[in-house]
């Protein structure tokens, strides 16, 4: 699963998405939505992407992962749109065997994401708004 | 070889979209022109780009691209400005 949501993320459907009975663990990682965030009172986050080339490059991950771990099971859901303080902005499940594998490749897939996968994010805050800096992307 | 001109589409986003007043643009340009080329031109027509010269990057036809390739006729070129998901 490698999707843009602009809805809730639900995490009940990216887990079933993993979930294998040759698996013996999954490690969920949940971003969410921070105030105060670098001394700022955050009111909400707009989230814009590239749709099409944000879940092709999810799937990259996902290969990269598999190369890496031998870990098939990957999924990725991202937010677009407004998203309030505290809720979720982006989900990265990784499923294997054994648990070494599945810790690695979750904190992998999700550097990955803030890395290379084309979305932004604009920080609506109580004195103004801007867009996040960020950073300069890196394709692998 | 062809010299007629080609027309490309061209996508921006975040503040690169806002600098530019729109996300979407489809252009006339000499073949096999750059990303670079057609960047350059964009930046003269919209000075506020300039800010992004060393920071954006290029997507062509929706995969990560370096600046100095050809682009053909009917070519999808993304200016993608820093990101920030997560």
């Amino acid at each position: 699963m490698f999707r843009l949501t602009d809805t809730a993320i639900d995490l009940a459907a990216l887990e079933a998405a993993v979930r294998r009975p040759e698996n013996g663990g999954m490690v969920i990682f949940v971003g969410t939505v921070r105030s105060p965030s670098h001394g700022r009172t955050v009111r909400y986050l707009d989230y814009e992407a590239y749709r099409g080339m944000a879940e092709r490059e999810m799937e990259r991950i996902a290969e990269k992962v598999c190369e890496k771990w031998g870990v098939r099971q990957l999924a990725i859901v991202h937010r677009v749109g407004r998203v309030e303080v505290g809720e979720s902005a982006v989900a990265v499940a990784a499923a294997s065997p054994h648990r070494r594998q599945a810790f690695e490749a979750c904190q992998y897939a999700m550097d990955r994401v803030k890395e290379a996968v084309p979305i932004w994010k604009k920080e609506h805050c109580t004195d103004g708004e801007r867009w996040s800096l960020g950073n300069v992307s890196s394709p692998e | 070889m062809s010299s007629e001109p080609i027309q490309i589409k061209i996508l921006l986003f975040a503040a690169l979209r806002e600098a530019v007043g729109k996300n979407e643009l489809t252009l006339e340009v000499a073949p096999r022109v750059t990303p670079t080329e057609v960047w350059n031109r964009l930046v003269t027509d919209h000075p506020a780009l300039k800010d992004y010269d060393n920071t954006v990057m290029v997507a062509v036809n929706q995969e990560y691209a370096q600046p100095w390739v050809e682009l053909k006729a009917g070519d999808e070129v993304a200016f993608i400005p820093p990101i920030s998901g997560g």
